[in-house]
This record gives C-alpha cells, structure tokens and sequence, in this order.
C-alpha cells in the first residue's frame, strides 16, 4: 500500500458544544446491523430476511467530510435512517461525541436528534406540499420549544444564509420552487436545530449539474462558517471526490473499503471499488471505457454470496473468496489516513494467490 | 423561476424585494373558487335549500299536517297550493320545506360524524401501519362486505325507527368508505420524507399528525365526504320509504316519496316533487365536491 504523504488530520475549530473535545470523533458507529423481516405465509412469520445493513463500523472526524458510496440498493439510505434513529438498529452502537446515543446512560435521543440532522434525496417528498417553506423550515425548532415569532424569524435568518431571498420565498409553496431552490430550503431546513453533522442522503443528485455546483459550494461555505462535519452519500463519484475528506465504499451492506479520498481514487485496492472507479465518464473521448467494468445487477442481499460477497462478480475470484469472507480490519481503531480494503488480495497471508506474501519475524 | 434567476434577484442592489402576498391556504382555495361558477351556483342553491329549510316556519304557506280530504292530490298549480297537495290533502310546498329539515339532516349530520370517527380511524391506520392497519381496515371489510343499504335496513332494523337511530345508522354506514380513503391517503403521505425529517426534528406523533398528516389528507377525505353527503340523503330517503327511518306523518323527503308512489298514476308531477328535492340536492352536493376538488389542490 502506498502511503501518502501524511496530512494533519482535520481538526475542528474550538465548538462550545464540544464535549469529547478535538481528537473525539464526532460520530463512531460500532457494528451497526439492520435486516428487514420478509413476512409470508398465514401466519405470517418471518420467512428470510434483507441483509440491508451489516455489521458496518466507522467513524467519523469532527470538521471532515465522509464521503460514502456504493451502488443503488447497497444500504447507503438504510445506513443513513439508521443514523438518525428513524429506523431502529438491530444491533451496534452509536458513539456522538463521546457519548453512547439512546442508552440509559448516555445522550437521549433528543440531543442526538439536536446534533445530527439530514437532508434527503427527493426534494419533492422532503418538503411537506402544504406548507409555505417559512414554516416547513421553522417547524424543527417549534418542535424543540422555541416561540412561534422566534422560530419564524430563525427559518427566515436560514434561508438568507442558503441564498433564498426570505421576502420573496418565505411564503411559497414547495411546488412553486425549483429543484436547487427546494434542496435549499431542506438544508435550511436541516440546518434549523443547528446540528453538528449533516447527514447528505443524495443532496444532489437530483440537480441538474449547473445548480449541483451551486449547491455543493453553498455546502462548503456552511460547513466552514457553521462548523459543520458532513456525511456525503452519493453514488456520483466525482461529486464525492470533491467534497470528501475520506471514503467509504458500500457494496451489499457491507464496507469493502475505507480511506482518504485520493488514496481511494488514485489507489483503490478493492476490485470492487476499482470497478466503480472504471465506471466514471472520462473527460476524454480517447478513454472511452468499452465493456462495461462490472456486468449484472448486484446480488439479492436477502441470501448474499458466500464467503466475500463481492465473488460473484469479482474478476480476480479463486476459491479462498468463496470460502472465507475478508475482514476490513479494525477500523475503529485505524487512524484517519488508514486506507483498510476487505479483500483477500491485500490481506497477507489470505491464500489468494495474488495476496502479498505474509511478513514474516 | 431558476436558481440563476434568484441569485441574480439576491444580488441586485435593491435593498428590500418586495414580500410576496401572503396568501393562506384557504385564500387560494377561494382563488381558484372565484372563477368556477358551476360550483358557486351549487353552493348558492345549497345555501338556499338549507336556508328554506331553516325558516320553514315562515316561508310554508299552510300546515304541514293539516289534512284535507276535500283537496286530496291536487296538481301543481292549483289554487293556492303552488305545488298541489298529497293524499291527504296537505300542502306539498309546505310539506317540501319542513320535509327539507329532516332530510337535510340526514345528509350532513351523518356524514360529519363519519367523517370525524372514520377519518380518525383511517389516519391511525395509515400512520401506524402493521398490525394497527390490520386490525381496524379488516374491521371496516367486515362492513364492506355487505351493500351499504343491506347494512343500513340490517342496523336500522335492530335498533328501530326515530331519527336518532337513523342518523346512527347512516353513520355506521358511511364509516368504513370515509376510513378508507383516509387510510389511503394518510399512508401514501406517511412515507413521504418530510415526515420522517420531521420525525428527526424529535417532533411527537401528535404533532406531526396534526401539521404534517392531516393538512395532506384532509382535501381528500373532505371531498369525498361531500360526495357521501347526496349518498348519506339518498339512503335515508330509502330507510323511510321502507317505513325504517323517520314515521309518518312527519314530513321527509324520503317518506314522502314513499307514500305518494300509490298516487303516481294519478298525480304523476305532484308525486315526483320530493324525488326531484332529492335529485336537485345531490346533484349540488355532488358538484360542489367536484369543485372543491379541485379548488383545493394547491398545484392548481
């Protein structure tokens, strides 16, 4: 693995809401785990169940962008949801700021609701058809006690800061507004509890590339101005090369790689990602990309592959793959510029025969 | 308007853009209202028929009940009596406007209360899905599956006639089609991601149900209960026809009807009055739940 150049990892600034203090993380997820029940029959028992989100472990750094990517269906929503408590876990543990999220002992879910909020993909179904935005926007902190007048002028304060003339916008419907206009007002809205972390779930995607850039730069300013730490979830990889500091890669459920943005992009050692890498439009027509790098839909993550899941489609498959699943390592306990890769082929010692050979005493 | 167009707005050296109209939700309801003269012509006839019926008292020209056996079934026109009179000679105009009351009655009362209990139901169900679904949408099936004037001659049958108990019935009756489109309504609208980001917000069920849910399914609900309102007249003119609703000789819509049917052959106009009361007050009803419809859609 080729190391780079070791960058200081990102440290926020001074936050009176910090608890845990600079080098915490902001967000530790530990072993996070959701199936979904497929019901059937009479009776209606469980007859299998979607692998939706497996066993998935990472942190992220206060003041840093995690970019996560993956195919569609791979989990990223659910992995999402399941950060902000609107589906409950099955297993695992949330870690916000140094405090265990939901348990007796520590931060209610009220706070984490406070400290981490979302904006969702569809800017269509994420704003209520019904309300002028004004109020869409002001309707968090209603919620969380503050008056009428106050929330009314905090929603019209956010949606200055988005770029929404709040004279001219406050009192619209949502369906009077364009995409990059809607999605400004869920980031205003989102923005409304004064969170900590932003969960991205496809902020963009649905933009058409001008405003996307509009978008995606209005992200960056707030995140310096307000102080923010990001998770990017977004199948576009460019757009995900731009804004991360680090990345996580999905594939059914699972993570198959972790690391900082250019070693991911420059240097990918899982096929998988190197296949995804391999799907992106070049600039040039020269390098045009003929057969498409991975062929097939993903596999159903009700009765996912044996061993590593990624063998049925992996190019570079022997029969290691199929027996034994690979590990990503610890990576809780990996330093921000670790780039960890769940493959046989780059753990030592794994019996692929490409794997490198096990370092000996 | 675009993203460029608003920057270019945000941008511009004018200081202060002018507010847009505040403009509430009813105040485009009734923007849309203003150029739909089908529906305003509906809703002023049914805001005449409700008020003849109101001030039936000093509109009828003669007693209602008071029989005559010297003008039995006169036709329209005759005399003083502008619409003639029944079989027992009572004043069919008089008869109409008191008989406005009851049948009026019928056709609201019953449907605010179903629309109350099952929309409650219906929003529930949707909301909380799963098993609460199950149990209150298969409840309602049960109702469904018999034909709702079986259901309501079976329920008006085993509590007896008096208006009362056929407003009951009515409205067991319109219960279970009102829960339904609620519960349609309120589950499309719950998988919508603003709930779920105001499910972030930390927000209670209550409140979400309250600002978010019912605002959505309330156009829907309340549309299709202004259809139910010609239905709701329609079922208690027939529970009275079949002697199971409001008793002679009080004057009903439905009851009238009813017994003028003998006379049919012999005052053909005079016995179709109360039918066409019915028809023209449905019709209304039904015109102005189209309308509505309409005017209530924001998107308009």
């Amino acid at each position: 693995m080729t190391q780079m150049a070791l960058s200081p990892p990102p440290v926020a600034a001074e936050d009176p809401r910090d608890r845990g203090g600079p080098a915490q993380p902001m967000l530790i997820v530990d072993g996070i785990r959701k199936y979904f029940p497929i019901r059937a029959g009479v009776l209606n028992r469980t007859v299998a169940e979607v692998k939706a989100v497996d066993d998935i472990s990472f942190y992220v750094l206060k003041g840093e962008t995690l970019g996560i990517v993956g195919e569609s269906g791979c989990g990223k929503s659910t992995l999402a949801r399941l950060l902000m408590h609107l589906v409950d876990r099955d297993e695992g543990h949330l870690i916000l700021d140094g405090d265990l999220v939901g348990e007796e002992t520590g931060v209610p879910l009220d706070g984490l609701r406070r400290a981490l909020q979302m904006v969702f993909q569809d800017s269509y179904s994420s704003l209520n058809p019904r309300l002028p935005i004004e109020q869409s926007i002001a309707y968090g902190p209603k919620v969380q006690g503050a008056s009428s007048k106050v929330a009314k002028a905090q929603a019209r304060a956010l949606m200055e800061k988005v770029g929404l003339k709040a004279n001219l916008f406050a009192q619209r419907y949502p369906h009077e507004l364009s995409g990059g206009q809607k999605q400004r007002v869920n980031i205003a809205r989102a923005l409304a509890l004064d969170p900590r972390l932003l969960i991205l779930d496809e902020a963009v995607s649905a933009l058409d590339k001008s405003v996307e850039a509009q978008v995606l730069n209005l992200l960056e300013d707030l995140k310096k101005q307000l102080n923010l730490t990001y998770i990017f979830i977004s199948h576009d990889l460019h757009v995900v090369r731009y804004i991360s500091d680090r990345v996580l890669v999905m594939y059914l459920g699972q993570v198959v790689e972790i690391g900082p943005v250019d070693q991911i992009y420059e240097d990918p050692q899982h096929p998988y990602t190197q296949a995804l890498l391999a799907c992106r439009l070049s600039m040039d027509p020269e390098e045009r990309v003929e057969a498409a790098p991975l062929a097939g839909d993903p596999p159903n993550p009700v009765n996912p592959p044996s061993g590593c899941r990624f063998h049925t489609r992996c190019p570079f498959m022997e029969d290691v793959c199929m027996a034994k699943a690979p590990g990503l390592g610890d990576v809780l306990r990996s330093s921000a510029d670790d780039h960890l890769a769940a493959c046989h082929m780059v753990h030592p010692g794994s019996g692929h025969s490409r794997a490198p050979l096990p370092v000996r005493a | 308007m675009t993203d460029a167009l608003a920057n270019s707005l945000a941008a511009a050296p004018v200081q202060s853009a002018p507010a847009a109209r505040v403009r509430s939700y009813w105040g485009g309801v009734w923007q849309r209202l203003r150029y739909d003269y089908v529906t305003l012509f509906c809703i002023a006839l049914i805001i005449l028929i409700v008020l003849s019926a109101v001030f039936a008292p000093w509109l009828a020209p003669f007693d209602p009940y008071k029989s005559s056996m010297a003008h039995r079934l006169r036709p329209i026109g005759y005399r003083q009596f502008l619409l003639g009179t029944d079989e027992q000679g009572r004043d069919m105009l008089s008869r109409l406007l008191y008989g406005g009351r009851v049948s009026l009655l019928m056709g609201i009362v019953p449907v605010l209360l179903a629309t109350l209990v099952g929309g409650m139901f219906g929003v529930v169900a949707g909301y909380y899905g799963r098993k609460v679904n199950m149990g209150i949408m298969r409840t309602m099936d049960i109702f469904f599956a018999f034909p709702s004037v079986l259901l309501a001659v079976a329920i008006s049958g085993s509590l007896g006639g008096g208006i009362t108990n056929q407003m009951l019935t009515l409205t067991v009756v319109l219960i279970p089609p009102i829960c339904r489109v609620a519960e349609t309504a309120t589950s499309q609208v719950r998988n919508m991601d603003f709930v779920d980001a105001a499910r972030a917000t930390g927000a209670s069920t209550t409140s979400i149900l309250f600002t978010h849910v019912l605002i959505n399914v309330m156009s829907p609900v309340l549309v299709y209960a202004s259809t139910l309102v010609s239905i709701s007249i329609i079922l208690a003119s027939g529970l009275s026809f079949l002697g199971l609703g409001v008793s002679p000789p009080t004057a009903d819509w439905g009851l009238m009807l009813s017994t003028l049917r003998q006379s049919i052959y012999v005052q053909p106009l005079v016995s179709a009055i109360p039918g066409v009361a019915i028809l023209v007050t449905s019709i209304a009803f039904n015109l102005v739940s189209d309308g509505l419809r309409q005017a209530m859609d924001v998107k308009a």
